[in-house]
C-alpha cells in the first residue's frame, strides 16, 4: 500500500506509481482498480496526495488558455486552418480573427494567407480535441520577418523562465526579439544575423541542459562571453 | 502576388544573413553538414549503404539480377535506378504513384553514373544479345531535410562499391541469392554530383530543407575526376552563363574534397 516510487524519479510508461486509494492520479497518470500508474515518459512529482508526471518528451496537447504559434495551412469559407505543431490541427474562425467589419464574399487571404505564422491563444479544446483559435487579445497578431525554431513543447517553461526571466534575459543580450509559444515554435527576429544566431543558439542551450542545475548562470555566461 | 508575401519576408530575411557570409546553422555557404557513410546495411540487398548529411538520410540498395539485354545494346550490362520519397521522411511527401520530384531524383543519380561511364558494362554481359547483368539501385529517403541529390547519388555509389555480385549458375542459368561470390561490379570511376543552389546573388552548397525552401535556381553538376559527366537545371529562375561558369567550377572543387570522404 502507498507509494512505490519517489519524488523526481524517472519513470516509463505503464510503470505502477502506487496503491491503494491515499493517493489521487493528475496529469500523465491513470487509475486502474487499486493501481496508479504511469501514461508518460517522466518525472513524478509528488504534491500531497497528488501524483503527476512532467513529462521528458512528447508532442504538444492543446490545452485551453495557451498562447501558441501557428502557421496557416487552408483557408476555408468561415476562417482558417492552423497548424500547430500537434497532432491536432486548430481553427480560427472569421469571428475570433478580427474586430474589423469582413464583407460577404471578401478575399480571406488579406487578413492571413497560407505559410503566414500568427501568433494564437487557444479559446477552447473539446473532448475530441478540436482546437479553436482566437486572435482578440493581448501580443497576438501576425508574425512579420524572421526566423521560426522548433523547439521541445515540455522545455518552454524553461526557456521562458520565472515570469518570463530566462527569456528576458536572453532578448536583452542580444536585442532580438522573442516570441515563445506553448506549442514549442519559437519566433526569432534580430536587427544583425550574428545577435540572432547567438539568440538561437542560447535557446537551445537553454533546451539542452534544462534539466542540469545552474542553467541561469550557465546562459548569462553564454550570453557574456561571446557579447 | 500576395501567397508569396510570407515567403518573400523569410527569403530577405536569410538574404541578410547570407549577405554577411553566414547561414541560420553557422556554416560557411559552400560548406556541408557532416557527412556519415555506413556501408551493408541491408542483409537481403547485394550492396547497400546509409548516407547522412546533417539530419538528411537517405538509404541505397542494390539488387542484382539476370536479364536479356536491351536491343540496342546487346552486349552492355543494365541500369535502372528507382526513388521512393517516403512520406515518413517530410511533411511534404505523400504516398502513391513516383511524383515529379522523385522521378527526377531517379533520373539524376541515373544520369550521374551512365553518363560518366563509371560502370564497365561490357564485362557485365554474360551471353551477347541473350543474357546480362542488371543493376537496379532503390533509394529511398528516411529523412528529408534537403539536398536530396546529392545524398542520393552518393548513397547510389557507395551502395555499388558495396555490392558483391551473387552465384550464377551458367548451365541451369539460375541466380542463387543465397550464395555471394566476391566479385565486385566493374566500377571505374567515382561520378560525384554536386548541387549549387542560387539564392539571389549567393551560391549555396548543401542548404537545409529550411533554405531549399527559398532557393532561385539549382544546378546539378556531376563530375569524376574533374570532369563533366553530366547536369540538371532546377527551379524557376534563369542562369546566366556567368552563373553557370561559376556553379561549376565550385561543384568541381567541391566534388574533389567530398571524394576524399568516400
Amino acid at each position: 500500500m502507498g507509494l512505490l516510487v519517489k519524488d523526481k524519479e524517472i519513470v516509463t510508461p505503464g510503470e505502477d506509481l502506487a496503491l491503494g486509494m491515499d493517493y489521487l492520479p493528475s496529469y500523465g497518470t491513470f487509475r486502474e482498480g487499486e493501481r496508479i500508474s504511469a501514461a508518460k515518459l517522466g518525472l513524478v512529482s509528488i504534491d500531497g496526495r497528488v501524483i503527476r508526471i512532467i513529462p521528458l518528451s512528447g508532442k504538444y496537447m492543446p490545452k485551453t488558455g495557451d498562447t501558441i504559434i501557428g502557421k496557416v495551412v487552408d483557408v476555408t469559407i468561415n476562417g482558417w486552418r492552423i497548424d500547430i505543431n500537434s497532432a491536432y490541427s486548430a481553427m480560427l474562425s472569421m469571428k475570433d480573427a478580427t474586430s474589423e467589419f469582413i464583407p460577404r464574399g471578401s478575399d480571406l487571404t488579406r487578413y492571413f494567407n497560407f505559410g503566414d505564422y500568427i501568433v494564437t491563444s487557444i479559446i477552447n479544446v473539446t473532448s475530441q480535441n478540436l482546437v479553436d483559435l482566437t486572435m482578440k487579445g493581448p501580443g497576438l497578431r501576425k508574425l512579420g520577418e524572421g526566423r521560426i525554431i522548433h523547439v521541445n513543447t515540455h522545455k518552454v517553461p524553461r526557456i521562458i523562465g520565472k515570469q518570463g526571466s530566462m527569456v528576458t534575459m536572453v532578448k536583452d543580450a542580444t536585442g532580438c526579439r522573442i516570441t515563445v509559444g506553448q506549442n514549442g515554435v519559437v519566433w526569432i527576429q534580430g536587427d544583425q544575423p550574428e545577435s540572432e544566431l547567438k539568440a538561437v543558439e542560447a535557446i537551445l542551450k537553454i533546451e539542452n541542459e534544462s534539466h542540469i542545475s545552474g542553467l541561469t548562470e550557465r546562459i548569462k555566461e553564454f550570453l557574456e562571453k561571446q557579447g | 502576388m500576395l501567397v508569396n508575401q510570407m515567403k518573400n519576408e523569410r527569403r530577405s530575411h536569410l538574404l541578410k544573413f547570407l549577405e554577411k557570409g553566414l547561414r541560420y546553422d553557422k556554416r560557411k555557404l559552400d560548406e556541408f553538414r557532416e557527412i556519415t557513410v555506413e556501408l551493408g546495411v541491408s542483409k537481403n540487398a547485394e550492396g547497400s549503404a546509409r548516407v547522412k548529411l546533417g539530419d538528411t538520410e537517405i538509404i541505397a540498395g542494390i539488387k542484382m539480377s539476370v536479364e536479356k539485354p536491351y536491343p540496342d545494346t546487346p552486349d552492355d550490362g543494365n541500369l535502372m535506378v528507382g526513388a521512393e520519397l517516403s512520406p515518413m521522411s517530410s511533411p511534404d511527401f505523400e504516398s502513391g504513384p513516383p511524383g515529379t520530384q522523385a522521378v527526377e531524383l531517379a533520373r539524376v543519380v541515373d544520369r550521374g553514373i551512365r553518363e560518366s561511364k563509371a560502370m564497365d558494362t561490357k564485362t557485365l554481359c554474360i551471353e551477347k544479345g541473350e543474357r546480362v547483368w542488371t543493376t537496379c539501385i532503390d533509394l529511398v529517403t528516411i529523412n528529408a531535410d534537403g539536398n536530396l541529390i546529392d545524398a542520393a547519388s552518393l548513397a547510389a555509389l557507395a551502395a555499388l562499391r558495396d555490392t558483391k555480385l551473387p552465384e550464377y549458375d551458367e548451365k541451369e542459368k539460375k541466380l542463387d541469392y543465397k550464395s555471394r561470390t566476391n566479385k565486385k561490379l566493374p566500377l571505374k570511376k567515382t561520378p560525384i554530383a554536386i548541387t549549387v543552389y542560387k539564392i539571389g546573388p549567393h551560391y549555396l552548397i548543401d542548404p537545409t530543407a529550411e533554405e531549399e525552401e527559398l532557393i532561385d535556381a539549382r544546378l546539378t553538376v556531376t563530375t569524376s575526376d574533374g570532369k563533366l559527366c553530366a547536369m540538371q537545371k532546377g527551379e524557376n529562375s534563369p542562369l546566366t552563363i556567368e552563373d553557370v561558369d561559376k556553379m561549376v567550377s565550385l561543384a568541381i572543387h567541391k566534388a574533389k574534397e567530398l571524394a576524399k570522404r568516400l
